[in-house]
């Protein structure tokens, strides 16, 4: 093994998170996911599958969505990263998290930190989205309970602040 | 409310079983309160309440009053999505007049006496059971505390209890206006007798229940800061990940670590009989240690395994293999028009969005675990097996599920935690990769089923024949609760009963056990999702055969059984069943069942495109689960377990080559995407009975109506799953309008068209 940077040297780099600042000491291949996760205590951002097919570890890079668990951390040094723990303070974030709660879209809750920053970013850059829009930027995310028939709804509230009925409020008398 | 059985139990056939895991309660008899968990204090709940930080106002395994704060719930089932924290907090609050913004809910510690539904096994969160185990025993829980603490205060005042009322956890003397909040009169109220008999509220006095709450999960789980299992940080803990023999069924023959020892981070090479792990100091250094390993598996007896002979051997069964009566009613008319098909079930995986994971510190005298498990007593008795420990010094704390779907039913990711653990001095959180998760899932059984009936001249069904082969969970799960003649009652549930007035049938099953090493586990809906695609399939088959339109069909035979005949009304007139002309290749299918003490209709609308593609357009469900606890919660269970069930009949088949599992992650166990999600509306018909199971109801009914439409849009009938598109394109053109333009494929069998 010669003496280039390769995943058996650790490298020292500086992460901006949620506004703060972070020194790691880490394999630059080690994906930003186990960095939040393992080494700084970040413990929102969820590990689902690995490969970039679940989107539960969405965190924002930049203002943009990215799946962190194959995202090197060599390659997010000195950019903003924005996590579930901070997407509140963003206007974008805050009414997501909102919406969800006036909604209560959650089951399991395993995917949702994932769905809300996928949802605060698709508002952050298209605040009046319509289904397709929601369709493109939320179909990264699995969710195995099935909420998203309630996301979908969610940020239509988030987006227009009006509320969507829940349907089975009142029965339905035959 | 009564809680009268709202169809006829084969009560012989139950006397002396527990049946499957949503059986075993409905043999209980719903709503009612069972030999082990009460809303009185018993002789464990002093100790537990001890360990609880001893509040002053303990009258229960439930509620915990201290001076100050709120009241603490102890939920005595897991929360894994289903909603349940918010069901119970319902009823313990509604009876203890607090509200739901007043109270904090814990996790239950593992306690067989307190927690225990003897039925289901002990402590377990499944079938369904969770708020019909507990609607009685959480409302007269809250009724008690309530009664003590109205006591308590009324001796303070030297008055009559029945002038003071209670709104939000403060007592008031009517008459004078003195007031004392619960937290005032938490330590009076403790030093109270236990009232032997307490007042429910009646139904319209209810202020909660009834009402769509919001989820008390929901706040933290969208700020991130939930702890799941997966989540926990212990002091000095490393990250460990596993590999077990892909092969199931087989061993560790030897391991080569030189190289993933050499790798920065990684700590340990651990092995057991049959898997390897290796401990980092994050999940990165162990995943790239276990990938630097060269390992040499023994693959035992399952080496040559296949799919192809796991179905040939289920086949065969079918035909010669010793019958177990299921359930006989009349017999076989000689005459008739009948009408035979043959249906098959693939096995599945759960796939919870949180992989498995433990977190174990095992040292000389003590064993601590910290899981998300539907079973946690179940993994104190392994945690003590694997280290010799008594049950009394193994310390388990639950969490909350990032999805269970029956997988952490089982606990054999505990129990392997625990054998890796017991060999480091340091706690060590075990983490599987979603291909460990999915390779090592224990799944959902294959089926075999030869069904049959008989028409009479009306084209009614005058007798019915369910033959069904498969292996089966409960034998291994909860020997004790199979039948004295060897009967699995999970096996034959929504098939030995339907709804419909059919005269004459017979169910019954042909066990065939898996090979050694391939285990079978509860799957979301258990033996109803697997009847309900049986059963209702074939009911539209008979429809059609009878030239009857599928609702009317059903109609007819659905006189006696009103609440079912409800939801299918509902159902029909909220999509507009019959009315207007559909485009073409789009079509919708019924299905209707009574799983779980609930009664569903569902009514899929979906096209089918000239390739073959589904595509699901509009989903509506009608649901009558009695007293509905908290109806947006009843709305959530019913679109995510029908969306559920939608993925696994369109995509997912866990298949075997050389004993090992070929699928391995989302990529090829495929799950709906938002862009694939219908319009999917519920409906709730009004009901005073006794409250039905929701967790598994919407499951249970989907992949029926999904076929049912496909058929009615195509011509197709789908007597398989998953959903195999090469049946449904509608002829070569239509594959060479969209190959036209695309590059030479690598390979065209996919594009074959079937026969």
């Amino acid at each position: 093994m010669g003496r280039g940077i390769s995943h058996r040297d650790l490298v020292m780099y500086s992460l901006d998170i949620n506004g703060g600042k972070h020194s790691v000491d880490v394999p630059p291949d080690m994906p930003l996911l186990w960095v939040l996760r393992d080494v700084i205590g970040l413990m929102g951002t969820k590990f689902g599958c690995g490969i970039a097919q679940c989107g539960a570890c969405t965190v924002h890079l930049d203002g943009q969505p990215v799946r962190s668990c194959v995202l090197a951390v060599s390659a997010v040094a000195g950019r903003a990263i924005t996590t579930v723990e901070g997407i509140g303070a963003t206007p974008s974030g805050k009414k997501v998290q909102q919406a969800w709660l006036d909604v209560d879209v959650v089951q399991c809750g395993y995917c949702q930190s994932g769905q809300i920053m996928s949802a605060a970013a698709l508002l952050a850059h298209t605040p009046n989205p319509t289904d397709r829009d929601i369709d493109a930027a939320m179909s990264g995310n699995i969710c195995r309970c099935g909420t998203y028939v309630r996301i979908r709804a969610a940020i239509k509230q988030a987006a227009t602040g009006n509320a969507e009925v829940l349907q089975t409020l009142a029965a339905d008398a035959t | 409310m009564s809680s009268k059985a709202q169809r006829p139990l084969d009560l012989e056939r139950r006397r002396l079983t527990a049946g499957g895991l949503s059986l075993a309660f409905l043999w209980l008899g719903s709503g009612k309160a069972n030999a082990f968990i009460s809303a009185r204090r018993q002789d464990g709940d002093a100790a537990a309440a001890l360990a609880d930080g001893n509040p002053p106002f303990a009258p229960n395994a439930f509620i915990r009053i201290e001076p100050e704060g709120p009241v603490r719930l102890v939920m005595p089932n897991v929360e894994m999505g289903q909603g349940i924290y918010t069901g119970a907090c319902a009823m313990l609050a509604e009876e203890l007049d607090v509200g739901m913004d007043q109270i904090v809910v814990e996790h239950a510690p593992p306690n067989e006496a307190l927690y225990g539904i003897p039925l289901l096994g002990g402590q377990v969160t499944g079938g369904s059971t969770s708020t019909r185990s507990h609607w009685g025993v959480l409302r007269e829980a809250g009724a008690v505390a309530r009664s003590m603490l109205v006591a308590a205060a009324a001796a303070r005042w030297s008055v009559d209890p029945s002038g003071c009322s209670v709104k939000r956890g403060v007592v008031t003397h009517d008459k004078t206006g003195r007031k004392l909040t619960y937290g005032a009169l938490a330590k009076a109220a403790g030093a109270l007798p236990i009232p032997a008999k307490v007042a429910l509220k009646e139904p319209a006095a209810f202020t909660l229940i009834g009402k769509p709450l919001r989820r008390v999960d929901s706040p933290a789980k969208v700020a991130g800061i939930t702890e799941f299992g997966i989540d926990v940080k212990v002091p000095g803990m490393k990250i460990a990940t596993v590999k077990a023999c892909p092969t199931h069924g087989g061993t560790l023959r030897s391991v080569d670590d030189q190289r993933a020892r050499a790798l920065p981070g990684v700590i340990d090479v651990l092995k057991i009989d049959n898997a390897v792990a290796v401990v980092g100091e994050h999940f990165w250094a162990a995943k790239r240690g276990l990938e630097a390993l060269d390992i040499v598996w023994d693959p035992g007896v399952n080496a040559d395994l296949t799919t192809a002979k796991l179905t040939q051997a289920l086949a065969e069964r079918s035909q010669n293999g010793p019958v177990i009566p299921g359930r006989k009613v009349g017999s076989k008319p000689a005459d008739g028009r009948t009408v035979e098909a043959l249906y098959q079930l693939p096995m599945l995986a759960h796939a919870p969005m949180e992989p498995l994971n433990t977190t174990v510190q095992v040292s000389a005298d003590r064993c601590e675990i910290w899981v998300g498990t539907q079973v946690p007593v179940r993994c104190v008795s392994a945690a003590a097996q694997v280290t010799g420990l008594p049950e009394s010094q193994i310390i388990l704390h639950n969490h909350y599920i990032g999805g269970g779907f029956g997988r952490r039913l089982d606990h054999d990711s505990v129990e392997q935690a625990v054998r890796f653990a017991k060999q480091v001095p340091y706690p060590v959180k075990i983490i599987w990769t979603r291909e460990e998760d999915i390779r090592h899932d224990i799944v959902r059984p294959m089926y075999y089923d030869r069904i049959s009936a008989v028409l009479g001249s009306d084209g009614r069904p005058v007798w019915y024949g369910d033959h069904i082969t498969s292996g089966t969970v409960l034998a291994r799960w909860m020997p004790a609760a199979m039948g004295k003649d060897g009967m699995d009652d999970d096996i034959i549930e929504c098939a030995a009963e339907t709804p419909y007035a059919i005269p004459n049938l017979d169910v019954n099953w042909v066990r065939h056990d898996m090979p050694a090493g391939l285990e079978l586990g509860w799957w979301r809906g258990v033996g109803p999702t697997h009847n309900l695609f049986v059963i209702e399939s074939f009911m539209d088959e008979l429809a059609h055969a009878a030239g009857k339109d599928p609702i009317d069909y059903r109609r007819v035979l659905l006189a006696k059984d009103s609440r079912a005949l409800g939801v299918l009304e509902l159902a029909a007139r909220k999509i507009g069943w019959g009315s207007g002309a559909l485009p073409p290749r789009v079509g919708r299918g019924v299905a209707l069942g009574s799983p779980f003490g609930s009664h569903v209709c569902l009514i899929v609308e979906a096209e089918v495109t000239p390739q073959g593609e589904v595509r699901l357009r509009r989903a509506v469900a009608a649901i009558d689960c009695g007293i509905a606890i908290n109806p947006s919660s009843v709305e959530a269970q019913v679109q995510g377990g029908l969306l559920f069930g939608l993925s696994a009949a369109l995509y997912s088949a866990i298949t075997l080559k050389d004993g090992a599992f070929e699928q391995s992650n989302f990529h090829d166990y495929r799950n709906l995407r938002m862009n694939e999600v219908p319009q999917v509306e519920v409906y709730r018909v009004d009901s005073p009975e006794a409250p039905g199971g929701l967790g598994e109801v919407g499951t249970a009914i989907a992949a029926p109506a999904l076929c049912n439409a496909i058929f009615a849009a195509t011509g197709v009938r789908l007597r398989s799953l998953p959903v195999d598109k090469h049946h449904l394109i509608a002829d070569g053109a239509a594959l060479k309008s969209v190959t036209a333009d695309a590059p030479p494929p690598v390979d065209r069998e996919h594009t074959r068209v079937p026969v």
